[in-house]
């Protein structure tokens, strides 16, 4: 458990100047690396080397890194936010990689989320989904007495496991179709779970699979990559839902 | 006599903001239409805000540096949101969280605005269970409360350890529905960069578009700056990595007060530095201390032991544990406020009881939790956050007790308002943590997105409109006015010149040092010989970075450099007004101690007589020193004590 030091690591990263640009692979090695920093600490060390050394530094998103803002967004060694489960980009550790590994960084690869520069990527469709429907239509003020809506138990908590979905994207760089089915779903689960966002669920689910399907993702297939790379464990069981919901929505209509 | 009018209604306490609400100015339906208003940041006070005021009819053009409006660091809030219910019948009501917020800041915070956001508190959870916040509830249906440090009653709501999550998702989601009507613009990936004045009204704004470096202009009728705090000046903090205080700090230099600079929180449990090459520290979350025990050796061959590695934790028996926090303060135990609590751990450590390798750190026991409630309650409870302890630490926190040290992690002092969360400059508005009203000189756990929210949601949308009721004959602010003009050149002017610099340092360089003497300096513990010292400290760093900053990149595109080394021009600055603050506050009070005033037994002396104030700094110029104000702070409803949690 103490930390040691990985003396040797070369970085193949995804350079990109420009959405209009061409973007390519480029290696570069870094010394002395504490297997207890975070992942996005040993980039942080990287640049400040290429800065040294007179070239760009690599630009990725990261914010909060405390795993819950969703804005990291690498796709490390093959897998969305690296070798490890259940935690964001942010969360990853250097001690998840070995003596003289060579890492490879993309960023995230989706046709819906084009690259802007390096790892960064453009995830304003995810915005566009969630103003379509994503919301519950009440007002500031006037609203009634917090106790007077009482909610079940197991209802309350799967409703919370659904919205501790962060938006980071993950699930749509897993998916080889590029669906962000589980993003969706996990918002219509969030608000149906609840009585509050029941009077609208119809409407929603019309409005947001809509939505998503005007602006390029692709279809579910069901091969669950989404829900093992999910940083937070959303079940693949809201996307039933979902589809539920969506149905119920159609064959009313 | 104070230039500075706060505004506070005549009246009894209970009676000053219905009476205020009734006084106050109403803007018709159609003429909120014709008026436009900007609003800086989207956390919880930013997003409420802008969601509410096009809820009433406004238009609202809301701006955040990240790629959402979701990603604010309201985010990151774990533990939970104060709201006076009473839900528990444990005998809490508006007043008790008034008189627990006021005495939990060390009596350095404003009555009315105080006893305001206890009032307005149940609203807002009425508010986010409509918007579908799915709050932790009890089998029977209803709403759950745990308890947070400095009071004594349970009125602390939650979300899991993910309640800023939760509740900045609804007020995200109001804005989204706002966006979608077409109510709200949003521009995302754009950071402010400077305000605009014309005839001395704020106006507009001028920002960055940060995809593609564009300088643009925006106009309003008002400008309200939600943009949160400046704890970023000490490098490690507990904030997100792009929190900074250049909104705030461009106000200031337009000439809007900044209040009580130097107070800032040190939050107790946080995950303690390992090493040089750390960017950023991790907090966990306050909650914890309802059920862990805090505790270092009574031994000092334990704990030299301890920082060498020879023994763990388990190996030292409980007679030979000192719960110092129990010990100390009987009544509050590991509950005491922040403030505290983050100075007896410093205490212990200095004087070598520290567990950890570089001797900074204290234990945080969850033992006696699990064998009392078992192993799967305390999951319930905070699974994630031992999850993510885990993740960091690779220490297993059911097995080993945590360790923990404080941390840097908000930020009381900011631009001053009156009553109505306005700023010296007329139209210019802060709300959220970018102002200083609430808090005094130490928050409450699980204050800050009652806030927030109270600011956003039930506080600004009544008392702006008395300043745009007097706005509704003038026209749409036109950006290609002269003032406009003359902004965006000096943006663009000090854009240039720090990418023109060349140099050979990086931003991180100039930023680890600036943090280094600020902790040293202006941490947790403050003389006037370190703070004297520290301001031509930071004068020495401020002028190495204008001449050796290397910014490399590209100005018209995607430059995180550009944006880190604006960012830390002006927390050179704000580091500089933070010290001077420190300095002339010769009294400790909540998160500010001085050594020179301190009580027998070790506590923060606060010295009323020449210190119950806010005080509040103007801009002269660059090469002048700033001007002191005084906001006198009178209390007529609480007696001032000495602060006691034993």
């Amino acid at each position: 458990m103490a930390d040691k030091i990985l003396k040797k690591l070369n970085i193949k990263v995804w350079r990109q100047n420009r959405a209009s640009e061409k973007g390519k692979f480029e290696t570069y090695k870094i010394e002395n690396v504490s297997t207890g920093s975070s992942f996005l600490e040993m980039m942080d060390i990287l640049n400040n080397d290429l800065i040294e050394k007179g070239i760009d530094p690599i630009a990725y998103d990261h914010d909060c890194r405390e795993g819950i803002c969703g804005i990291c967004s690498l796709y490390i060694n093959g897998r969305p936010h690296g070798p490890d489960t259940e935690v964001t980009t942010c969360q990853l550790h250097m001690r998840k990689f070995k003596e003289g590994e060579t890492i490879v960084i993309e960023p995230w690869r989706a046709a819906a989320f084009p690259v802007i520069k390096d790892l960064v990527v453009d995830r304003i469709a995810f915005e566009k989904i969630l103003q379509a429907g994503g919301f519950v239509s009440v007002n500031t003020g006037g609203v009634p007495e917090a106790n007077s809506i009482p909610v079940a138990y197991d209802d309350a908590e799967e409703s919370m496991d659904a919205a501790s979905c962060i938006g980071c994207g993950a699930c749509v760089a897993a998916c080889k179709n590029s669906s962000a089915m589980l993003f969706v779903s996990a918002k219509i689960s969030h608000l149906a779970k609840l009585p509050q966002g029941k009077i609208e669920a119809k409407q929603r689910a019309r409005n947001m699979v809509a939505k998503m399907d005007e602006l390029g993702f692709g279809g579910c297939t069901n091969t669950g990559a989404c829900e093992v790379e999910c940083p937070k464990s959303i079940s693949i069981t809201n996307i039933a839902r979902l589809n539920r919901e969506y149905l119920v929505a159609r064959i009313s209509e | 006599m104070s230039i500075l009018e706060s505004k506070i209604p005549e009246g009894p306490l209970a009676e000053k903001w219905n009476k205020h609400k009734a006084s106050i100015k109403v803007v018709s339906p159609a003429n909120k239409r014709k008026l436009e208003v900007i609003v800086i940041g989207t956390g919880l006070g930013g997003a409420s805000a802008a969601a509410s005021l096009a809820e009433l009819g406004y238009k609202v053009k809301s701006f955040c540096y990240q790629d959402s409006p979701r990603r604010a660091h309201s985010i990151a809030a774990q533990g939970g949101i104060n709201a006076a219910k009473n839900y528990q019948n444990d005998n809490d009501s508006v007043f008790r969280l008034f008189h627990d917020t006021i005495k939990g800041g060390d009596y350095r915070s404003r009555e009315a605005n105080v006893y305001r956001l206890a009032e307005v508190s149940p609203n807002i959870i009425d508010q986010c269970v409509a918007q579908g916040v799915p709050f932790g509830r009890e089998y029977g249906g209803l709403l759950a409360n745990r308890s947070f440090g400095g009071v004594l009653v349970s009125r602390t709501f939650y979300a899991r350890g993910q309640t800023g999550q939760q509740l900045l998702i609804g007020a995200y989601q109001a804005l989204n529905r706002q966006i979608s009507k077409g109510n709200v613009e949003m521009y995302n990936r754009h950071e402010m960069l400077d305000v605009v004045k014309i005839d001395g009204k704020a106006r507009g704004i001028v920002a960055r578009d940060l995809i593609t470096g564009e300088i643009k202009r925006f106009g309003a009728h008002a400008v309200v700056v939600a943009s949160g705090g400046y704890g970023n000046v000490f490098f490690l903090s507990t904030m997100a990595m792009g929190s900074n205080g250049s909104a705030a700090w461009q106000c200031y230099k337009k000439g809007a007060f900044m209040a009580n600079p130097s107070f800032v929180q040190i939050h107790p449990t946080c995950i303690p530095v390992h090493g040089d090459q750390q960017s950023k520290l991790t907090l966990m979350s306050e909650s914890l201390r309802n059920d862990g025990r805090v505790w270092v050796p009574k031994k000092s061959e334990d704990a030299k032991k301890l920082q060498s590695g020879e023994i763990g934790a388990n190996d030292i028996s409980e007679e030979d544990r000192d719960y110092y926090l129990e010990r100390r303060y009987p009544s509050y135990g590991n509950l005491v406020p922040r403030d505290v609590a983050s100075r007896a751990a410093k205490e212990r450590c200095d004087e070598g009881y520290g567990v950890n390798s570089e001797g900074k750190a204290v234990f945080l026991d969850f033992r006696d939790a699990i064998e009392r409630l078992g192993k799967n309650v305390i999951e319930a409870r905070y699974g994630n956050l031992f999850q993510m302890y885990e993740k960091i630490t690779d220490v297993d926190p059911y097995k080993q007790p945590m360790m923990i040290y404080p941390a840097i992690h908000y930020s009381m002092g900011g631009t001053w308002v009156d009553y109505n969360l306005m700023s010296t400059i007329p139209g210019l508005y802060s709300i959220g943590e970018a102002n200083f009203s609430d808090h005094g000189g130490n928050r409450l756990g699980a204050s800050a997105l009652m806030q927030g929210l109270a600011d956003g949601y039930f506080i600004l949308p009544y008392t702006i409109g008395d300043y745009l009721a007097d706005e509704i004959m003038t026209p749409k602010t036109d950006v290609s006015a002269p003032e406009f003009e003359e902004v965006e050149k000096e943006v663009i002017g000090r854009l240039e010149k720090l990418y023109n610099i060349k140099g050979t340092k990086t931003v991180d360089y100039f930023h680890k040092k600036l943090g280094q003497v600020m902790w040293d300096h202006a941490g947790m513990s403050r003389n006037a010989e370190g703070l004297t010292k520290a301001i031509s400290m930071i004068q020495e760093i401020r002028k190495d970075f204008w001449k050796d900053v290397k910014v490399t990149g590209e100005m018209d595109n995607l430059n995180p450099e550009l944006e880190k080394a604006s960012r830390l021009a002006d927390f050179l600055d704000i580091g500089e007004l933070m010290v001077r603050d420190a300095l002339n506050r010769n009294e400790s009070c909540g998160g500010h101690f001085r050594e020179e005033s301190v009580t027998e037994d070790g506590e923060a002396k606060r010295d009323d007589k020449n210190f119950a104030n806010a005080s509040c700094w103007e801009f002269k110029g660059e090469t002048e020193e700033p001007v002191l104000h005084i906001e006198d702070l009178v209390f007529e409803n609480v007696k001032l004590t000495q602060r006691s949690y034993k």
